[in-house]
């Protein structure tokens, strides 16, 4: 489903990644870890082209997001993303932010479009905040309807930034409960996380990422249990 | 010593009152020639913000002249310019006599001169959408122009509207330079009853008035729309 090959990303003088090359099959939920700018965003970024890397080949269902001549936004609209910030819009209600890119983009009409919102409402749990502006969500609350917003495009891929981190601990359980409904559909999920419990339960592989580099990758066992190298150990006994 | 500063009051007020409906008049100009150069203004503004923020050179580096020029040289030298400077330059070069109408070349100024203020709002207005709002819209699939028709622009128009009105009352007060020109706006008609009359003081203290009079009201007028768009702008 994703094929990443020899991928390079600079920022200036910084080099951020230094050849990532990995797969991920249709249907697999693999989550990234690693130290704090180490390049996982950057990695995730350059899959749905948020960057655009400096060289190598990101290929997202047969297609080649890195060669210019295929039309991004189409890619964009078989890949879903979640923030780490929610960004949600401010301006909209939830229901609007999730029914605005299937009508503008797929060409929904409203009802249509409403339809799908308010189902996606409901599978997040959020059907009575339909039409509650962002601002007087909680955060685990925008999440969802984040996910719902990006699910809203039918994606065949999703991927999550630390979709936890900017969360009050009382909150990120209901978040990572519907990422993990998610991953029992059979989404192909990509997901930056820190939650181990969230990686093991559901994840099929485990990527650590260290200085633009995977360092190291293996089931959720495999890496969690029995880390190859220093710098896995490492990061891990600093984080668990 | 009293009874004379009474007599001058009473003649100054007399004199206010006298030269009440032509300011009145006066300020009709003043307001016509602000609306039209605000209008001219934000059209030019909106085109030359969003050129300060493309990508492509030959948008961006015309806009950013631009809004240099007019906004790092005097308005009086701008009229002096549009009002003199372009028809003489014409004249030569056509060989004949070549004249701007006042009215036409305030509108010209004004609306050009706005307009470079306006883009800097504009530019401002959108600069201050956080960057992951445009992230999000792409990763939905939008292209650029949807992002910014959707998602950018609502949000950057209510930070632009405050800012707009302020810059709507600074012009108001800087059209009274127009009356060096000829253009018979609120300044002018003062000028024109002072020079009849010699009552200097009355005449300008009334004309400063109705200046005031119409930016308290601008500036009302605009804190009270802030409110009411703040009405539906839910945090951010
Ligand atoms: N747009 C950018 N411009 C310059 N440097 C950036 C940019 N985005 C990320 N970086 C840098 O790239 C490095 C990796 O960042 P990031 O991918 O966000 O790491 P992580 O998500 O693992 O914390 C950091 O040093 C960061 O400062
Ligand atoms: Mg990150």
């Amino acid at each position: 489903m994703i094929v990443v090959t020899d991928l390079h990303k600079k920022f200036g003088n910084l080099h951020v990644l230094k050849g990532i090359t990995n797969r991920v099959k249709t249907q697999e939920v693999v989550c990234v870890i690693g130290p704090s700018g180490s390049g996982k965003s950057t990695f995730l970024r350059c899959l749905n082209l948020l960057e655009v890397p400096t060289s190598g080949e990101v290929i997202i269902d047969g297609k080649s997001v890195t060669d210019p001549q295929n039309d991004i936004n189409k890619i964009r609209e078989e890949v879903g993303m979640v923030f780490q910030r929610f960004n949600l819009f401010p301006h909209m209600t939830a229901l609007e932010n999730i029914t605005l890119a299937p009508m503008k983009v797929r060409g929904l009409n409203k009802e249509e479009a409403e339809t799908r919102a308010m189902e996606l409402l409901k599978k997040v749990g959020l059907t009575d905040k339909a039409n509650v502006y962002p601002d007087s969500l909680s955060g685990g609350q925008q999440q969802r309807v984040a996910i719902a917003r990006a699910l809203a495009m039918k994606p065949k891929i999703m991927l999550f930034d630390e979709p936890t981190s900017a969360l009050d601990p009382e909150m990120v359980g209901e978040v990572l409960a519907v990422m993990k409904d998610l991953a029992r559909e059979g989404m192909t999920m990509v997901v930056v996380t820190h939650e181990m419990g969230f990686a093991r339960e559901v994840g099929d592989r485990v990527l650590f990422m260290d200085e633009g580099l995977i360092v190291e990758e293996g089931t959720p066992e495999e890496v969690f249990n029995s880390p190859k190298h220093e710098r896995t150990k490492n990061f891990l006994s600093k984080i668990l | 010593m009293g009874l004379k500063i009474l007599e001058i009051l009473q003649s100054y007020l007399g004199h206010m009152i006298k030269v009440f409906p032509q300011l009145i008049r006066g300020a009709g100009v003043t307001i016509q020639i602000t609306s039209l150069s605000v209008f001219v203004g934000i059209i030019i503004g909106l085109f030359m913000g969003l050129g300060k923020l493309s990508k492509k050179a030959i948008f961006r580096i015309p806009s950013v002249m631009y809004v240099d020029f007019i906004r790092g040289t005097p308005l009086f030298v701008q009229i002096l310019i549009v009002y003199f400077g372009i028809p003489g330059l014409v004249s030569q070069i056509t060989q004949s006599s070549f004249r701007l109408e006042p009215l036409v070349a305030a509108v010209v100024v004004c609306g050009m001169n706005s307009g470079a203020y306006v883009a800097e709002i504009v530019r401002a207005g959108i600069k201050s959408i956080e960057r992951g709002q445009m992230e999000a819209a792409r990763s939905l699939g939008m292209n650029e122009r949807q992002a910014m028709r959707y998602i950018i622009l609502p949000q950057a128009f209510k930070r632009i509207v405050p800012p707009l009105g302020n810059e709507f009352v600074a012009l108001l007060k800087d059209t009274s330079i127009l009356a060096t020109i000829g253009v018979s706006e609120l300044t002018r008609h003062g000028q024109l009853y002072a020079s009849v009359t010699y009552a200097t003081f009355p005449t300008y203290m009334g004309v400063a008035l109705v200046y005031l009079a119409m930016t308290l009201t601008i500036s009302r007028f605009v804190a009270w729309t802030e409110r009411r768009l703040g009405v539906s702008d839910r945090g951010d």
